[in-house]
């Protein structure tokens, strides 16, 4: 049985322009995601990785090509639209985390559901809670962000990209700021995420990382140059368990 | 996005930079305070000015006589003697507008009890007096119309003078007094008023009937002035149109010739006066109001450092679904909300420097609802006016670069 497509992508393009010359960042890409795959992509800087991304997570339009999210097309939708498709379809987890300053733990893991009208007070707190609990973070709910370490932030950072339950989850080098453990950490949460049935994008121009997803999407020069499934995908957490435990 | 959250979203924002939120606020607390006390201060002596004013009888219209010219001399006022008691009765007689009347006449003297003797003015006058001065008798009781038919040796005397002649403090009611050798009975004492605004003694005086001054001090048929009092303060115009047609009717001038007679009201003091301190209110509320304008340009300053500051948090907030209107708001309200606590923290402090005004320097002190509420208004307004633009910069981000804004 075929899986539920998430994403769609038909022929995108994405043009700038920088001065009286355009730049050509995406040159026609076309592939489709479907519900419950872990899929990397890979590029080099000025691949266009970032673009794609940004179009990915409807804060960007594509200049041609259509792009749908759960079935919705996003290229012709306004701001404010966008903005609400984000709000409820979308949990983006960022290289440097991203978090509110001087702020609680669950107050961070909140924030998105304070855009959502629909969601009371009470269910808020415990939607938070429960991301926190999701994601190992159970007993430093209150804690403030400039309390805690890398790993722990950016924990609080895919509970707050968990907490309005999103059709996917777009990471931007979520492990780039990071040491080794700490990334294979953060790695290992991410295949329990998908094990669970989560749709996880990851971006990263690390190809190491490319062997612990189930789906690899390579990028050049603005186009796909490999798509390919990963049969034998790594556990992050075996390769934890040969790192050397640092002694502080 | 719902109010509550909006405001719970501003209210952390804010509570994240408590110092930088006071020091902004600071501007706007100096600013409304400012404008209440000096407001404050201004009214509350244009207050006490009217209150002493009125305390001289704010109703009180006074004629005397004219100074005219008689073969090309000009003559002074002192000399005429225009007013008579005709005067006097026609005016009790034919007004409307008119509540009191008293004839006036005046003569200066020492007053002299057994061995104490003090310097006064002696004025002649009837009942009517003392509701046009608002006079009260303190003890014993005014003299009355058979007193002033007789022409009668009594008189009633204000503190200094019974101070003065009576200084054992023994009740000076019954006791006889000697003026120009002619001895007066005291019938009665004055409830002291203090000094008027002028630094006038209003204590200082003797009062008796007119008829015993005209006849037996001064020995004179006229007039040196009338005293009346309007119905009411705002009927002052229409008494003096009123008794000005009366007297120029009842002095057969025509209407070429200028009137022989003076009148005035306190209208014309009272008018003067508050119109300086209104002056006074208005340079205050100026001042005050650019200090207020000033906070305001604080408020807007800190906005756009907070909103540069704070750009990849504006990012964060529109990639997890924050529209251009929520960041707009969250920006506006955090503008407000300074302006508003400072606003209400302003209106505390001015209430408090206005009364401390009051209790160190003894400087009467008017509070008037309207200032407070007026300041705290303009500076609600002024949270609006100033917020809009930094948190406009802010809506109007492109959260791709704003993520990436370090």
């Amino acid at each position: 049985m075929k899986n539920k497509e998430i994403i769609r992508l038909d022929h995108i393009k994405r043009d700038f322009t920088v001065g009286n010359s355009t730049v050509h960042a995406l040159r026609g890409v076309s592939f489709s995601i479907e519900a419950g795959e872990f899929v990397t992509i890979m590029g080099t800087s000025g691949s266009g990785k970032s673009t794609l991304l940004n179009i990915l997570g409807c804060l960007d339009t594509p200049t041609s090509g259509e792009y749908y999210l759960d079935g919705v097309a996003v290229r012709s939708m306004g701001r404010n639209q966008r903005a609400l498709l984000r709000n409820r379809k979308i949990g983006f987890v960022f290289q440097s985390y991203n978090l509110l300053p001087k702020t609680t733990a669950l107050e961070n893991v909140e924030l998105p559901l304070m855009y959502n009208p629909n969601i009371p007070a009470r269910r808020r707190r415990e939607l938070a809670s429960e991301a926190l609990e999701a994601v190992g973070l159970g007993d430093r709910k209150e804690h403030k962000s400039n309390q805690m370490s890398g790993g722990q932030q950016q924990r609080v950072a895919i509970a707050r990209a968990l907490v309005n339950d999103p059709v996917i989850i777009l990471a931007d080098e979520a492990t780039g700021n990071l040491d080794t453990r700490t990334s294979y950490e953060i790695l290992v949460l991410f295949q329990q995420l998908h094990a669970r049935g989560r749709t996880i994008i990851f971006v990263t121009h690390n190809p190491e990382l490319s062997a612990f997803s189930s789906r690899n999407i390579v990028l050049r020069d603005g186009h796909v140059i490999a798509d390919e499934y990963n049969q034998k995908q790594a556990s992050a957490a075996d390769v934890l368990k040969t790192l050397p435990v640092e002694n502080e | 996005m719902n109010i509550s959250n909006l405001f719970k979203i501003a209210f952390r924002a804010l509570n994240n930079n408590k110092l930088r939120c006071f020091l902004t606020m600071l501007g706007i607390i100096i600013g409304v305070a400012s404008v209440i006390t000096m407001l404050a201060i201004g009214q509350g002596s244009k207050r006490s000015i009217k209150k002493q004013i009125s305390e001289m009888g704010s109703n009180m219209i006074m004629i005397h006589p004219g100074n005219m010219e008689r073969g090309g001399v000009r003559q002074s006022a002192d000399d005429m003697q225009t007013l008579k008691l005709d005067d006097y009765t026609a005016i009790c007689d034919e007004t409307e507008y008119v509540a009191a009347v008293s004839p006036s006449v005046q003569s200066s003297g020492q007053f002299i009890n057994g061995a104490n003797n003090y310097p006064s003015s002696l004025y002649g006058i009837s009942q009517g007096y003392l509701e046009i001065r608002k006079i009260s008798i303190d003890e014993g009781e005014m003299f009355t119309d058979r007193d002033i038919q007789s022409a009668a040796k009594v008189c009633l005397i204000g503190k200094t003078v019974a101070d003065n002649l009576f200084p054992d403090g023994e009740s000076p009611v019954g006791k006889i007094i000697r003026f120009n050798k002619i001895p007066f009975t005291i019938i009665g004492t004055l409830v002291p008023k203090g000094y008027n605004s002028m630094g006038m003694d209003q204590d200082d005086l003797v009062l008796a009937p007119y008829t015993t001054v005209q006849k037996r001090v001064l020995a004179i048929t006229y007039l040196q002035g009338i005293f009346c009092s309007a119905l009411s303060e705002e009927l002052t115009e229409q008494a003096i149109d009123e008794i000005s047609i009366l007297l120029r009717r009842n002095h057969k001038l025509t209407a070429h010739e200028e009137d022989d007679f003076e009148i005035r009201s306190q209208q014309e003091l009272s008018s003067m006066l508050t119109s300086t301190s209104d002056m006074m209110t208005l340079l205050l509320a100026c001042v005050a109001g650019i200090s207020l304008l000033v906070g305001g340009i604080g408020i807007m300053n800190i906005m756009y450092v907070s909103v540069t500051e704070r750009t990849k948090e504006i990012g964060l907030r529109m990639s997890i679904g924050a529209r251009g209107i929520d960041i707009l708001s969250q920006f506006l309200l955090e503008a407000i909300l300074i302006s508003v606590t400072g606003g209400i923290i302003g209106v505390l402090t001015g209430v408090g420097a206005s009364i401390s005004v009051h209790a160190f320097f003894k400087w009467p002190i008017f509070i008037e609802p309207m200032s407070v509420v007026l300041s705290f208004a303009v500076c609600t307004l002024t949270g609006i006016f100033f917020g809009w633009y930094p948190a406009r910069k802010a809506a109007n981000l492109d959260p791709i670069e704003a993520l990436r804004y370090e």
